[in-house]
């Protein structure tokens, strides 16, 4: 008998829904918004034209395909599986963030909208943002948490050249989730002309899915280039995890392969046992917050409590609500890294590939560290090197004591 | 028991005027104080009172409210706190509609069912839930009515024709009419902005229309009075009890009972001006 296994890839529904998970939690404002928004991005996946634009820039203006790399020297170090590189920290602008943000710029051109906002938390989806901006001529205005403007200042100055106006969030934690209240705050009143770039695949629907699609690029290309490579399928994907849109993106294509483990790696900052760390799904609980519901870091109150991480760019208490159901339903395993630990992965790369990795990836690169040593050497693991590290090299010479300049 | 809701607003149309809505955070700066507030709101001429759900990430508002919440968030306000609030109000009036304004999270967090059951307990008589649209409100919807407490439905600047059906499905209470696209606090919508709006609504639903945000003076609040249901009064009594908080004075409900006596004296002469004018 053949029995069916429905689709893992078919989500979200009609609602917005990933099982318990997603949804359209916003301000009635905000409502028609998302409404049209959602009838223009199922427009613009029917229309050829949009996808031959986007497909264009992907290629000549992002740089893709990033290269799939055996990183040898690595393998060999941690004596193992075989570990392959998803170089998507040699996009244009350094990470994986511009593929979203290409995607979204040609929606909101094609809705007719004449001005960009976005939050940011590392600064790589404001400079990927104040990019695309620059690139197609709209004015742009970018909300970042006050404390992450502190410590990534070279992605502020970054933004200033690209010409987006950057305004510190100086509410609650002033960090990402404050940025985003702050950009939420900006849409509701600038409803006829401002087109809200949400970084991650979080948001209300169909933010989440939207971002996926376009992230989706860079699972599409490692599935090819692997069987390209390998003649087959990997054992394993790891990604880092903070709203999860690079990992959603390399996932997403595989979803339906059962041969294929993925492991998503959340900041456990300064530990699970401590209250400083950025893991919502080892440490939280469903909630609603910035239009979706998810696991989320709150108190026994619904209060939301701060997340900590020494990577800006994970430092958010909430996370994709396709990952709240992919851990539900056991799909991905999602497991956790430390600020400690993000720093030896990120001084290992660069002493053993050449490669200095953003603070983001170096957490998942931690987990393959300890999980590839286990798995025999025609194992194929295939991690997303979803950013580079010339942002973070003042954070890690800070960590590791060292005074620049 | 009668709906207090539907008896405060028969009342104020029999006396030919709108009704006066008050919005402070409860708990706000603290929950001693905020208890002799919500008394000085109804004893200077406060119709109905919506009292806020303090919540760490309230994006829907402006500067004055966030800070509001962080004021009662600070303090150690708790939802249970709230209701036990209202409970005490209760004993000494049972007239005054109460309804809670605020996030959906710390809902969720207390439990659908027993946040329901409590706050009717409480003597609540509905809630506004700023990120629950119609599309997710069947989660909250069947705890609500079985408890006979309202959920109050808004509609904005941007609720179009197409709509504002989807918006009235359901609703009950009184319809909020959100009289600019933005967050709490932002600038005033015009009178005769507002007028078309709630002549528009009025068309589509029997329900009583209260306007609300970038309400702050007597002048503004008789205007909107001219025409709607109900105004709605919200940041500038926050900004009032924050100044006062800020220099530690202890006559913060004095100072809110002399703002809202302003408002409800404008509110009450509003119509009667018009007629004479």
């Amino acid at each position: 008998m053949n029995i069916a296994t429905p689709s893992l890839r078919a989500g979200p529904d009609a609602n917005g829904h990933f099982g318990a998970f997603g949804g359209r939690y916003v301000a009635e404002t905000l409502m028609p918004l998302i409404l049209d928004l959602e009838r223009a991005y199922v427009a613009a996946k029917a229309d050829p034209g949009f996808k031959a634009e986007f497909d264009y820039l992907m290629t000549h203006y992002v740089g893709r395909p990033s290269p799939m790399y055996f990183a040898e020297s690595l393998t060999k170090h941690l004596g193992g599986a075989k570990i392959y590189l998803k170089r998507d920290e040699l996009n244009h602008t350094g990470a994986h963030k511009i593929n979203n943000c290409i995607g979204q710029i040609l929606l909101a051109m094609r809705m007719g909208k004449t001005r960009i906002i976005a939050e940011t938390g590392a600064g790589q989806h404001g400079v990927a943002t104040a990019t695309v901006a620059a690139r197609f001529g709209l004015p742009c205005v970018i909300y970042m948490g006050a404390r992450d403007i502190e410590r990534q200042a070279p992605n502020v100055f970054r933004m200033k050249l690209l010409g987006a106006e950057v305004r510190a969030v100086e509410s609650g934690s002033r960090t990402l989730k404050d940025a985003m209240n702050e950009a939420l705050r900006d849409w509701v009143t600038n409803v006829h002309d401002t087109f809200y770039i949400i970084g991650t695949a979080a948001g209300p629907h169909p933010y989440p899915e939207l971002v996926r699609d376009f992230q989706s690029v860079i699972g599409t290309e490692a599935r090819a280039q692997i069987l390209e490579a390998e003649g087959r399928l990997p054992d394993l994907l790891v990604a880092a995890i903070g709203g999860g849109s690079n990992a959603i993106g390399l996932f997403h294509p595989f979803l339906d392969d059962a041969s294929v483990k993925m492991v998503g790696v959340e900041a456990s900052g300064h530990g699970l046992s401590t209250d400083q760390h950025a893991a919502s799904l080892a440490g939280g609980r469903p909630g609603v917050l910035h239009g979706n519901k998810t696991m989320l870091l709150q108190d026994e109150d619904g209060q939301i409590t701060e997340a900590h991480s020494i990577s800006a760019g994970l430092d958010y208490p909430g996370i994709g609500p396709e990952h709240a159901w992919l851990h539900a339903i056991g799909r991905v395993e999602y497991q956790s890294a430390t600020d400690a630990e993000a720093m030896d992965a990120f001084q290992l790369l660069c002493r053993t590939e050449g490669i200095i990795p953003a603070l983001e990836p170096a957490h998942a690169l931690a987990a393959v560290a300890r999980i590839a040593p286990t798995l025999a050497a025609d194992q194929l693991v295939v991690m997303n090197l979803c950013g580079r590290g010339d942002k973070d090299i003042f954070t890690v010479a800070d960590a590791l004591g060292v005074e620049l300049l | 028991m009668s709906d207090r809701l539907a008896t405060r607003f028969a009342a104020c149309a029999a006396d030919g005027r709108a009704a006066l809505v008050t919005f402070v955070t409860a708990g706000d700066p603290d929950l001693t104080t905020s208890a002799a507030i919500l008394r000085a709101l109804v004893a200077n001429g406060a119709d109905i009172v919506e009292l806020g759900m303090p919540f760490t990430d309230p994006m829907a508002d402006g500067a004055a409210i966030q800070l509001g919440n962080i004021r009662s968030l600070t303090s150690g306000t708790r939802l249970r706190d709230l209701l036990a609030m209202v409970a005490d109000f209760r004993r000494e009036d049972d007239a005054t509609p109460v309804i809670l304004m605020g996030y959906f999270n710390p809902i969720l967090a207390y439990g659908l069912a027993r946040f329901a059951a409590d706050a009717r307990a409480a003597g609540l008589d509905g809630t506004i839930v700023v990120d629950l649209p119609p599309e997710e409100a069947a989660e909250l919807v069947p705890d609500l009515t079985a408890h006979g407490l309202h959920l109050i439905r808004l509609a904005t600047p941007t609720t179009d024709a197409a709509r504002l059906p989807r918006v009235l499905d359901g609703a009950s209470g009184f319809l909020y009419y959100v009289a600019v696209a933005g967050v709490t606090g932002a600038n005033a919508a015009t009178a005769t902005d507002v007028a078309d709006a709630v002549a528009r609504l009025k068309r589509s639903t029997d329900l009583p229309i209260a306007v609300g945000f970038g309400v702050r003076t007597p002048d503004q609040a008789a205007a909107i009075a001219v025409t709607a249901d109900a105004v709605v009064v919200g940041s500038a009594i926050v900004d009032t009890i924050g100044a006062a908080a800020a220099e530690r004075a202890n006559d913060i409900p004095a100072r809110v009972g002399t703002l809202v006596a302003g408002l409800a004296t404008a509110v009450r002469a509003a119509r009667k001006q018009e007629i004479a004018a």
